[in-house]
């Protein structure tokens, strides 16, 4: 497998656009319930911040905070591009669905009519060092659901 | 007539090493031969962990298949064959640092013999203060009041067991800075350290910076103070000629398989004064004289801190690693070590964006560099050169508050051995140069 099949463009370009980036100065919506996790690698120091806001069931914001590689980067723009405003049920949906891909060794492909941008890191799933730094923000993320639940 | 033999004419008896030889010795690394994703491996993560050579294998695998059994009991051959070679190669291990043979401990590794120390210690203060055990322990007691003094520079396996130990006896631990190249501030070090300093422990190279620490300095500020000395002799013991009495350190450890030896081996050396007093670490079996219900006395040094089944066949290895150095001469190796890593710092400070952590080019270091590349995170610098078959090590190097201090969370580090030619060095150079393009920063 290549390295481009790793790091795919769409990757290389959410790592810097980094959408949903920017906790401070973004005020959760009134009347939302909010949760907020942070989870560290501590291999490589990779972290991330993540907070959402669920307003009538769906989330109605999701906004983080990170440090790290691009995959991990990319993995948390993807994630809070794809969410906001999924029903909590649907993202607790993909997220298991996302899991199950990355930890597959490369056996369970994604599918984008799903995961949407989150399928482009189906290669990751082939280099078990890396599945954790696509990992971090979706498990920030099923914590902080559970907390706003 | 008198024919005079100058020391220099003796040095240049004996040749350099060069690739050629480099490239003889790499025949004698199995693993090195082989292609990583379809490219020839450049294996320059030595730092974390060495390759071994057949001589090293084949001593493990003809232990046993030949004499494996328990040492230092049972009247059978076997027994007293692997008891035979098992003594041997600490004798070996002894000769190759300069010690005394009952000065040679084995432990699994050198956070293992890091921790021996620490609990030992603790223990020391326990025994002092019930009047168990030699009177000098009271010396050796640590308490509330005391210090404990490590250096910014430390390896995790050289902190923590500080920080454990300071917690335990209500002492408090202070750090040696360092300035920005990387060097230790010896003149921060003369002022932390006093009568009240019970233990000085610091590395002799940097596994991050690649720095070679003063030792006679630290030691004699150590002495001034009282305090034990201990060196963490991880990055050095493997690279350059290591004598533990010249250096004058109470204790010193290192890992076999950072040097061409299989993992769950390492040394501890220490004073014999200070082992034939200091409390065990670990208790059970094999290390006692007399055992009643109500308590027991124990060996002198080493079997004193040898509870349990040793690691004999990693021993046999390790004494098998230590013979492949010596023949090779450790000064050689120094010598050809440092040439490569002053080719990686040359090499890395002419790529734009790259920041070399620790002396900059044409300053002393080890065979190692570590180095951060604007806007791109160490573990995508290391899977851009995995992909091209060269193994590096990324992260925080087992050295959080270094990186904490420096500014920065991971680095990407290249640490060569004695089976690296200069062509793996621009190799990697090469690579590193293309990481910031594919990038796209």
């Amino acid at each position: 497998m290549s390295l481009d099949q790793l790091y795919q463009q769409i990757i290389l370009d959410h790592s810097k656009v980094r959408h949903g980036s920017g906790l401070s100065g973004l005020a959760a919506p009134a009347g939302a319930s909010t949760g907020q996790s942070h989870q560290l690698n501590p291999v490589c120091g990779d972290e991330v911040t993540l907070r959402v806001a669920v307003e009538s069931g769906k989330v109605a914001q999701i906004s983080w905070d990170g440090a790290g590689c691009s995959i991990s980067m990319a993995s948390a723009s993807v994630l809070s591009e794809l969410a906001e405003g999924m029903t909590v049920d649907e993202l607790h949906g993909v997220i298991g669905t996302f899991r199950e891909v990355l930890r597959s060794r490369g056996k369970v492909h994604a599918d984008p009519e799903i995961l949407g941008d989150a399928a482009a890191f189906e290669g990751v799933a082939r280099y078990a060092a890396r599945v954790k730094c696509a990992m971090i923000s979706w498990v920030a993320a099923e914590d902080a659901l559970n907390q706003a639940a | 007539m008198a024919l005079v033999t100058t020391p220099a004419t003796l040095e240049r008896a004996v040749p350099a090493m060069d690739n050629a030889e480099v490239l003889r010795i790499r025949n004698d690394f199995p693993v090195l031969g082989q292609l990583v994703n379809g490219q020839p491996l450049v294996y320059l993560d030595s730092g974390a962990t060495s390759q071994n050579p057949l001589s090293v294998i084949e001593a493990e695998q003809e232990f046993y298949e030949q004499r494996n059994a328990a040492v230092h009991r049972g009247a059978h051959h076997l027994a007293v064959e692997a008891t035979e070679v098992f003594e041997d190669a600490r004798q070996t291990l002894a000769d190759f640092i300069g010690a005394d043979y009952a000065e040679t401990v084995w432990a699994s590794n050198a956070t293992e013999g890091l921790n021996l120390v620490s609990y030992a210690l603790s223990n020391a203060s326990l025994w002092a203060a019930q009047g168990r055990g030699d009177a000098r322990l009271k010396d050796l007691a640590i308490g509330p009041g005391d210090q404990i003094v490590v250096t910014e520079m430390e390896h995790h396996a050289n902190l923590i067991p500080w920080q454990e130990l300071a917690f335990r006896t209500g002492a408090t631990l202070r750090y040696i800075p360092i300035d920005d190249a990387g060097a230790l501030r010896l003149d921060v070090a003369a002022e932390i350290l006093g009568r009240k300093t019970k233990v000085l422990a610091f590395t002799h190279a940097s596994n991050v910076l690649g720095t070679i620490n003063p030792v006679h300095e630290l030691v004699a500020l150590g002495r001034q103070a009282g305090a034990l000395v201990v060196l963490d002799a991880c990055q050095s013991a493997p690279h350059l000629p290591l004598n533990v009495k010249e250096l004058d350190v109470d204790f010193a450890v290192f890992s076999g398989h950072k040097m061409l030896a299989p993992t769950g081996i390492g040394v501890l050396y220490g004073k014999q004064d200070l082992l034939d007093v200091l409390p065990p670490f670990l208790t059970g079996g094999s290390m006692i004289t007399t055992v009643t219900m109500e308590r027991a006395e124990f060996l002198p040094a080493p079997q004193r801190f040898e509870a349990g089944t040793q690691r004999i066949s990693q021993a046999v290895a390790l004494a098998a690693a230590v013979n492949y150095l010596t023949e090779t001469g450790l000064d050689r190796v120094h010598r050809w070590e440092s040439e490569l890593g002053q080719r990686m710092v040359a090499g890395l400070e002419s790529i734009p964006g790259i920041r070399v952590l620790g002396p900059a080019a044409g300053q002393e270091r080890i065979g190692l560099a570590a180095f951060d590349v604007d806007g791109v995170h160490a573990h995508d610098v290391g899977q851009f050169l995995d992909s091209r078959g060269i193994a590096v090590r990324v992260g925080h190097h087992c050295a959080q508050p270094l990186h904490r201090r420096l500014g920065l969370t991971a680095t990407t580090r290249a640490s060569a051995y004695l089976y690296n030619t200069t062509d793996d060095i621009d190799a990697f150079l090469e690579s590193v140069a293309g990481v910031r393009s594919y990038f796209r920063v």
